[in-house]
């Protein structure tokens, strides 16, 4: 047990004796968590669009004022003609024109019928949609306005509530994703990259000719970092609860539980990751490379995973951060408890016992 | 010129002597542009959908069975509370639910208004926003039925004005995300592999000790980076060709600009990506610094690029903050280029920003590294 705390201490002394790293370590978190929290967003806000209104009449006008009031859109065109919207949509200045046709205001009072085309650029699918999406209820509401005075029969009434977040707030689904790709991030690339070190190094056939046990070894390099990354884990939560506002309605104490199973889950892939590569550069890329893109996007942080195609459903389950992420909105915006995560936690439990069961299988204690 | 072609020449050696590496290198990329390109869609579907309906009429039946209808909502259960219903939402089973009070049908007939519960799960505040649209969309539609079943039409009444938005969506009629995902995943992998491998290998050296036995060798300074750098520029080509081949045969991604000017734009780019990697490893000691900072780096240009979250929606200074993030210009690009046709004069102002970005990078780089120690 003293020789074990000895070479605990002296891993201790190795990160802190790179401040630059300590640095990097502790400030990258702070910095994403702040930049992301405050800039990433889904919602559709500020869109750029122009206007073609071939009709220019007073019902054109107010509909155009309608749209120039919205948050959602800035009009910084006005186009003439209907060949300068292949140019303004080619430059990428535009992303939406809305064109009125001939006479619009008088179709509207002779015909009770007028149109409007909502001509997008759908190189992005989600953003034309939406746009679409927006104009056309501007537009409803202002055909309800026009039509107060007549009687429309037996209607229906849908009243909405949203349900966990009122307002909306993206903030509620981007923090606790952003929480979970930092600590997966940052946890298996430092175990895998401080074990693969020594092994480049040679330093390992030092430490295991020594009288320590290879699992002492693995736990004592692993220790300080399961540290570090609860230092992280509760800044982060902090800065969430404080700087913006997503409230703990569960229980912070269960929370900090499963912060710490999620960063041993890390950890653990990090040391898989390590007995299977030889050089630091291919632990590196392996934890770079083929963690990143994944974490980001098959977990649900920011595409939800039930519209995926099928396969992908099934591949999403092998990421640990998938679990992670329901754990951590399911305690912080649902407040629910463990009966409700159970399935998750155990999950997360059971990952991390394979990759260390991995591990110690695929670790070589003898020279090749 | 035959120093440059000796260091490239061992540099080669180097990337394909490591076994280990290769997969990572070509096959890792190759993979996860076929699986996550399929991944990235907002695209809301398969709304698991509840319903309370403790009036149990003609009008509630007929309102749920529109919500079966629906291509977008899974009908999944009848809760007989709505205690029931608000507990499946908390375990996570149902996206929204409807709750229809007792003698709807009664009031509605009475009143002829009413008004009926909508509750949805709005962790994912804007998948929450376009559920609420397809419920209401939903439910007007049905409005417009029951008016027509209740009431006998009578002349006197008015006709209502309607303003119809006819919604074209240009270059990609049929909402296809893939069209938009592939060129950007595949910008972000060669983004990716040029600046991990480019940071990591002088640092690689330093940290070896084989940086110094090449300082004290006649290797002048510019010939010592060309010859370090211009492997990964190949690199970073080819990755493009393969990616560009893969979008072509397996996503049928449209192509309609001139694919020579994605590639010389390209090449420009690679040297800003490269120059980063340089400046990283100059700044280093160690390659778990480099590689830090190039994961550092690397997470803010991914998440502020506009490839997964739009810019525009951003705070003004976070919008003013992505005019360093190259990976924004060349998404932005080769979009403009790929599913729209832009021409040169169109991407001019954005690459001409990439040219001088390539410049400082560059140059930077160059400055700080010292043949000395």
């Amino acid at each position: 047990m003293k020789r074990f705390v000895g070479f605990v201490r002296k891993e201790f002394y190795h990160i802190f004796r790179d401040k630059r790293s300590l640095f990097i370590l502790f400030g990258m978190p702070i910095a994403q968590i702040l930049l992301f929290g405050f800039a990433i967003t889904n919602e559709i806000n500020n869109v750029d669009i122009a206007i073609l209104d071939q009709s220019n009449d007073v019902t054109s006008k107010e509909i155009i004022n309608k749209i120039a009031a919205s948050k959602h859109f800035s009009i910084v065109d006005i186009i003439q003609k209907e060949s300068s919207i292949e140019s303004i949509f080619k430059k990428g200045k535009v992303k939406a024109v809305l064109q009125f046709e001939n006479n619009f205001g008088n179709n509207l009072i002779k015909e009770k019928q007028a149109n409007v085309q909502v001509l997008t650029d759908a190189t992005d699918p989600n953003m034309a949609n939406t746009i679409s999406n927006y104009i056309s209820s501007i537009l409803k509401k202002y055909q309800q306005e026009l039509n107060k005075n007549i009687n429309i029969d037996y209607q229906i009434i849908p009243q909405s509530r949203m349900i966990y977040n009122a307002e909306l707030k993206s903030v509620y689904m981007f923090v606790p994703g952003v929480m979970t790709v930092i600590l997966m991030l940052v946890s298996a690339m430092m175990t895998s990259i401080s074990i693969t070190r020594e092994k480049e190094q040679g330093t390992m056939e030092i430490l295991l000719v020594s009288p320590l046990k290879p699992f002492q070894v693995i736990i004592g390099k692993v220790f300080p970092y399961i540290f570090l990354s609860v230092i992280n884990a509760v800044v982060i939560v902090l800065l969430s609860i404080f700087v913006f506002n997503v409230p703990v309605n569960g229980s912070l104490f269960l929370l900090g539980i499963e912060s710490v199973l999620f960063i041993i889950t890390s950890l653990a892939l990090g040391i898989l990751i390590s007995t299977l590569s030889a050089t630091q550069q291919t632990a590196m890329m392996i934890s770079l490379m083929g963690l990143m893109l994944p974490t980001i996007l098959l977990s649900g942080f920011i595409f939800p995973i039930s519209s995926m195609p099928l396969p992908l459903q099934v591949i999403s389950n092998i990421i640990p951060a998938k679990w992670f992420i329901i754990i951590v909105k399911g305690i912080m915006l649902k407040g629910i408890g463990i009966g409700y995560i159970f399935k998750e936690t155990a999950i997360l439990v059971l990952m991390t016992l394979l990759f260390i069961g991995i591990s110690v299988k695929k670790y070589k204690i003898r020279l090749e | 010129m035959n120093i440059i072609l000796y260091i490239i020449r061992k540099e080669f050696k180097q990337i394909f002597r490591n076994k280990g590496m290769l997969p990572i290198i070509f096959i890792l990329p190759v993979l996860q542009l076929v699986i996550l390109s399929n991944a990235a869609t907002y695209e809301i579907k398969n709304i698991q959908f509840g319903y309370v309906d403790t009036d149990n009429s003609s009008i509630s039946r007929g309102l749920i069975e529109q919500f079966e209808a629906s291509t977008y909502f899974n009908v999944s259960e009848r809760f007989s509370s709505e205690k029931e219903a608000s507990q499946a939402m908390q375990e996570g089973t149902i996206d929204a639910y409807l709750n229809i009070p007792v003698h709807f049908e009664r009031d509605l007939q009475k009143d002829k208004t009413n008004a009926i519960g909508v509750f949805i799960d709005a962790i994912d505040g804007s998948a929450a926003g376009v559920i609420n649209v397809y419920i209401t969309q939903i439910i007007q539609g049905y409005n417009n039925n029951i008016a027509m079943d209740l009431i006998q039409i009578s002349d006197t009444v008015q006709q209502p004005n309607s303003i119809d938005s006819i919604p074209l969506f240009w270059y990609n009629q049929t909402l296809n995300y893939k069209t938009f995902m592939v060129p950007g995943i595949l910008v972000l992998l060669v983004t990716m592999i040029t600046l991990f491998l480019s940071g990591m290998n002088i640092v690689r050296e330093k940290e070896i000790g084989t940086l110094e036995q090449i300082n004290v060798t006649p290797i002048k300074k510019h010939h010592f980076i060309i010859g370090k750098l211009f492997p990964f520029w190949m690199l970073g080509m080819g990755l493009l060709t393969i990616g560009l081949i893969l979008a072509k045969v397996i996503f049928n991604t449209p192509m309609l600009g001139n694919l020579g000017l994605l590639y010389v734009y390209t090449s420009v780019y690679i040297l800003v990506i490269l120059g980063m990697g340089l400046f990283i490893s100059n700044f280093t000691d160690t390659q778990q610094q480099a590689m830090f900072i190039a994961w550092f780096f690397i997470v803010i240009f991914i998440l502020m690029s506009g490839l997964f979250t739009p810019i525009e929606s951003m705070p003004k200074w976070a919008q003013i903050l992505t005019e360093f993030n190259p990976i924004k210009y060349f998404v932005e690009i080769i979009r403009m280029v790929m599913l729209k046709g832009s021409g040169f004069t169109d991407i001019f102002p954005l690459a001409i920003k990439t040219l001088a970005y390539a410049i400082l990078m560059n140059g930077l780089a160059v400055w700080s590294y010292k043949k000395t120690t």
